[in-house]
């Protein structure tokens, strides 16, 4: 375990520091039409977009908060007091020279600019609305390869980016992809030009400084034809007493034969709402891998999702979640099968401490008179303490005779019997439960790249401390 | 909703609320009452409500259905005749709509032994007090509260059982429901009270005169097993094709006793059953089990509950279901693991056998689990017959239709075996095998 491995630092005391700022550009409190066009007139927006932006705020204001099935604490956000755009100005800056110092200062701390160096393709740092930092190593960029923000992606781009934008989640999929379609500032935008497999991962940073700041990014990325590519994101908070809203919409399109691996770890400070909306569309032999993370945060409600819309196209979602006290983690995984020999693998593993509570949903659509479908789901948890609680809420519909679904899941604690055996070898009770519960993710964590696991096994280790015994 | 229809049937029509004229105790009156208006106050379902994900709740139009009239002497004859069940019983009761037609009682023995099987209408009298402490006790949980509160304002008769501590009837009790004449309606109930260490087993067959009638049926079961005690619910329902049928039963397990329920589904439009079993007591154990062979348009909607309430429980959940033609199977099930409830075991599993492309089966199969030191799986599969045991099957000379038929007996045998009771076994197998033999 070499500390030059760390990918994105995931340990929740390293993010808990803001600075004070002077934001230039404020929208101020609370949510009107007002907000959407200071945000428009400030990112100088295409009609279309303005329009996009309006219209997501009708839908936002007209859907009820999803609560007859989803947590009752999502009625605690007070939309009216939260900040939906702030920024410095300035613009996104090509060298870390340029960034401001005090800036600059935040993301040295979390030691992205040296990770850049070692093993990234590209970087794009957001300090709360807005992309500070955005690069991609020069090689990678004279592939054609596109990575800058989402502002100037629509700006720059608008032939690819217009085809693709909202389609694969339209503005009205929920209350909180509405509420990202009006008032959306950040993200990235990823174009991968046909054939080119870009080696080493895109990595966005997502930080947020300012107290009840709600961050709404908007991520689209395009791999085309037989192209390849990983993305990581990664995000920090400081702890705050009230609460922070995070809501984004992420895209994802793999044209014929592409892959697109998208990693998440999701670290944010316990004051955070992580109410995220993220889906792929795979076209004929495409592949899209979601590895999602869930260890920060107050309230995370994410169903990474994929429609398999071409033949023999692949979704997978491979889901960790780490409930700690006073923390819950609604998340799962959507697979809508829409062509034959199409196939998704959702393997999710959740683990519950003290009060914490883990929740899996998910969805699995196979119509009819489609052939040679398959998908299979394992959803495994783990209880810690007796006050941990833990929920599974699968749905699943089959129609016709050409496919095969399954669905497992089981709930666990660990045996006491291998915490006596580990013990009587010489290890302390908590070590023996880190041990256990690093087990029980390992076979998963495996499938990680290599800096990621890495990370995740020591921040396990951290968040089990002090949880027995 | 038609205001004309309702108007038609505002005198015999069941939306016309509990019916004045029947001679009951004024205490049930009242919660007649009571009940009606909670029925008129509880939105009808839609959709979108999770209880109701997937479920086609158009059907659920009650405009046109009726309260029945008295019953013709002829008809008691035909359905005297056509109430044949198991070879033997401990006793009978048979009703149709919702008039008793037939009772024969328990043996001298067991009515000595203080076992007593009555109608509803004279236990609510004779036994007030086990009646009111037991009668639709536990609030339906599980999406059908206004049809519960329906099923109680308009309920007039049914089964009263009650098993005293030790006793145990060897052969099975059976209760006949018919449904007759069309668009009727019966809202058949079941009262199973067990002291402890007392065994039984009930069997029930819901059964249309006319195989084309339309009907409704809204029935409740309150079944109790005590201390130790041993309960077997068998429910064998073959309604008409236009028949929409709800019905909602609710299982209290208490310290040591076991619980065993299995569900046929063969016949109805749409037959939605609720099963809803709580675990009191610490050493209770509940078996949920059912077989649904859905054809043509017919939908099949299941909603469960394991309800581990105390420690050191167990349940244990089966659902398959064969699916043709046009066919819908929607099941939905939870284990709710309570705080302090550790040491429970539980299972759940739904499987599904799509056998037509246009056949499609939902599946939720939900945990919550708010204790520790438990073991909970469930699983979901839905697929198809599998090829290999097709061919082998073929290679030895069975025509393709009976070699499916055998898969599919086969596959739904497994469930109805767990019984350990071969006469119900043989009796529940030959109705699938009738179903099967309407398709060729």
């Amino acid at each position: 375990m070499k500390p030059e491995a760390k990918a994105v630092d995931i340990d929740r005391n390293v993010g808990d520091f803001h600075y004070k700022m002077d934001y230039a550009k404020d929208a101020g409190r609370g949510l009107s039409e007002k907000t959407v066009h200071f945000i428009s007139d400030l990112k100088e927006d295409p009609d279309w977009v303005r329009e996009f932006r309006l219209r997501g705020l009708k839908t936002f204001l007209e859907k009820p908060l999803p609560t007859h099935w989803a947590s009752k604490d999502l009625e605690t956000i007070d939309f009216d007091k939260i900040r939906y755009y702030l920024a410095q100005g300035g613009g996104t800056k090509r060298t870390w020279e340029e960034v401001p110092e005090d800036i600059k200062r935040t993301f040295e701390r979390l030691g992205i600019p040296e990770q850049e160096r070692k093993f990234l393709a590209g970087v794009e740092a957001q300090f709360d609305s807005e992309a500070v930092y955005s690069n991609i190593k020069k090689a990678v960029g004279e592939q054609g390869v596109i990575f800058v923000g989402s502002t100037e992606g629509l700006k720059e781009h608008p032939e690819i980016f217009r085809k693709w934008f909202g389609k694969v989640i339209p503005i009205s999929d929920n209350k909180f992809s509405a509420l990202n379609a009006a008032v959306f500032s950040g993200g990235s935008f990823i174009y991968v030009p046909p054939g080119v497999k870009v080696k080493h991962p895109l990595q966005a940073y997502f930080r947020i400084n300012a107290e009840s700041f709600g961050q709404f990014e908007r991520t689209l990325i395009i791999a085309d034809e037989g192209s390849e590519v990983t993305y990581m994101e990664g995000c920090t908070a400081p702890k705050f007493e009230t609460a922070t809203l995070h809501s984004a919409v992420v895209e994802l399109v793999a044209l014929k034969g592409a892959k697109i691996q998208y990693i998440t770890v999701q670290n944010w400070s316990a004051n955070v709402f992580n109410l995220v909306t993220k889906r792929g569309l795979a076209h004929e032999d495409a592949e899209i891998k979601w590895i999602d993370c869930n260890i920060g945060s107050r309230l995370t409600m994410k169903y990474p999702g994929v429609v398999l819309k071409g033949r023999k196209a692949r979704g997978e979602v491979l889901s960790i979640a780490l409930a700690n006290n006073g923390q819950h983690q609604d998340t799962g995984a959507k697979m809508i099968h829409a062509a034959d020999e199409t196939t998704s693998n959702i393997i999710s593993k959740s683990i519950s401490i003290g009060t914490g509570r883990a929740t899996y949903r998910g969805l699995v659509h196979v119509p009819k008179h489609l052939k040679n479908c398959k998908n299979n789901t394992e959803c495994d948890a783990l209880l810690i303490n007796s006050t941990s609680r833990t929920d599974t809420y699968p749905a699943i519909t089959v129609r016709g005779t050409g496919n095969a679904v399954q669905h497992e899941a089981s709930v666990s604690q660990v045996s006491a019997e291998q915490i006596f055996y580990m013990q009587q070898r010489g290890l302390s009770e908590a070590q023996a439960m880190s041990l256990s519960v690093n087990g029980f993710v390992n076979d998963l964590v495996r499938q990680f790249p290599m800096e990621y696991s890495v990370e995740l096994k020591r921040l396990i280790e951290l968040e089990m401390e002090g949880s027995v015994g | 909703m038609p205001s004309v229809t309702q108007e038609q049937n505002l005198k015999s029509g069941i939306l016309s609320g509990p019916d004045d004229s029947a001679e009951l105790p004024d205490w049930f009156r009242d919660q007649q009452r009571a009940a009606w208006e909670k029925f008129e106050s509880i939105p009808r379902p839609t959709r979108k409500d999770q209880s109701w994900r997937f479920s086609n709740v158009d059907l659920l139009d009650l405009s046109k259905f009726k309260r029945p009239a008295a019953l013709s002497e002829e008809d008691r004859k035909t359905i005297l005749k056509y109430s044949r069940g198991l070879e033997h019983s401990a006793a009978r009761m048979i009703f149709a709509n919702d008039q008793l037609v037939e009772r024969t009682i328990v043996s001298d023995d067991l009515k000595k032994r203080g076992v007593i099987f009555q109608p509803l209408e004279r236990a609510m009298i004779e036994h007030a007090d086990l009646f009111r402490k037991y009668f639709m006790s536990t609030e339906a949980k599980l999406g059908s509260a206004k049809f519960a509160a329906l099923h109680q304002a308009l309920v007039s008769n049914g089964t009263f059982l009650f098993v005293p501590r030790g006793v145990e009837i060897e052969q099975p009790i059976e209760i006949f429901h018919w449904l007759r004449h069309d668009n009727m309606s019966i809202f058949p109930h079941l009262l199973l009270v067990t002291d402890e260490l007392a065994k039984v087993t009930v069997i029930e067959h819901f059964r249309s005169c006319d195989r084309n009638s339309a009907g409704f049926a809204c029935g409740v079961n309150d079944l109790i097993a005590g201390p130790g005690a041993k309960v077997t619910y068998v429910c064998a329902q073959e309604w008409s094709r236009n028949t929409v049928a709800l019905q909602m039963n609710s299982t209290t397990a208490d310290h040591d006793a076991s619980a065993m329920s299995l569900n046929l589904n063969v016949g109805a439009r749409y037959a939605r059953f609720e099963g809803l079993s709580r675990l009191i007591g610490e050493g209770a154990r509940s078996d949920m089990l059912a077989v649904s062979v859905a054809t043509k348009e017919q939908e099949f909607d299941s909603r469960t509950l394991q309800d581990h309430i105390s420690p050191h429980t167990a349940s244990d959940l089966l659902y398959k279901n064969s699916l043709d033609d046009k066919a819908r199977c929607t099941f939905g099930g939870l284990i709710r693991v309570e705080p302090h409830a550790h040491f429970t075991d539980a299972y759940q599993k739904v499987r599904n056998l799509l056998l037509s492309d246009d056949s499609e089966a939902n599946s939720m199969p939900g945990l919550e689990i708010l204790a520790d030191n438990v073991r909970c799986t469930h699983g979901a599969t839905s697929g198809q017959i599998n090829e290999d045991e097709m061919f082998y099957l073929r290679s030895r000379g069975i025509p393709q239709k009976a070699a499916q038929r055998l898969i599919v007996a086969g596959f739904l045998n497994e469930v109805i075996q767990r019984l350990d009771q071969p006469a119900i076994a043989e009796h529940l197998n030959r109705l699938i095998e009738a179903k099967f033999a309407e398709r060729s």
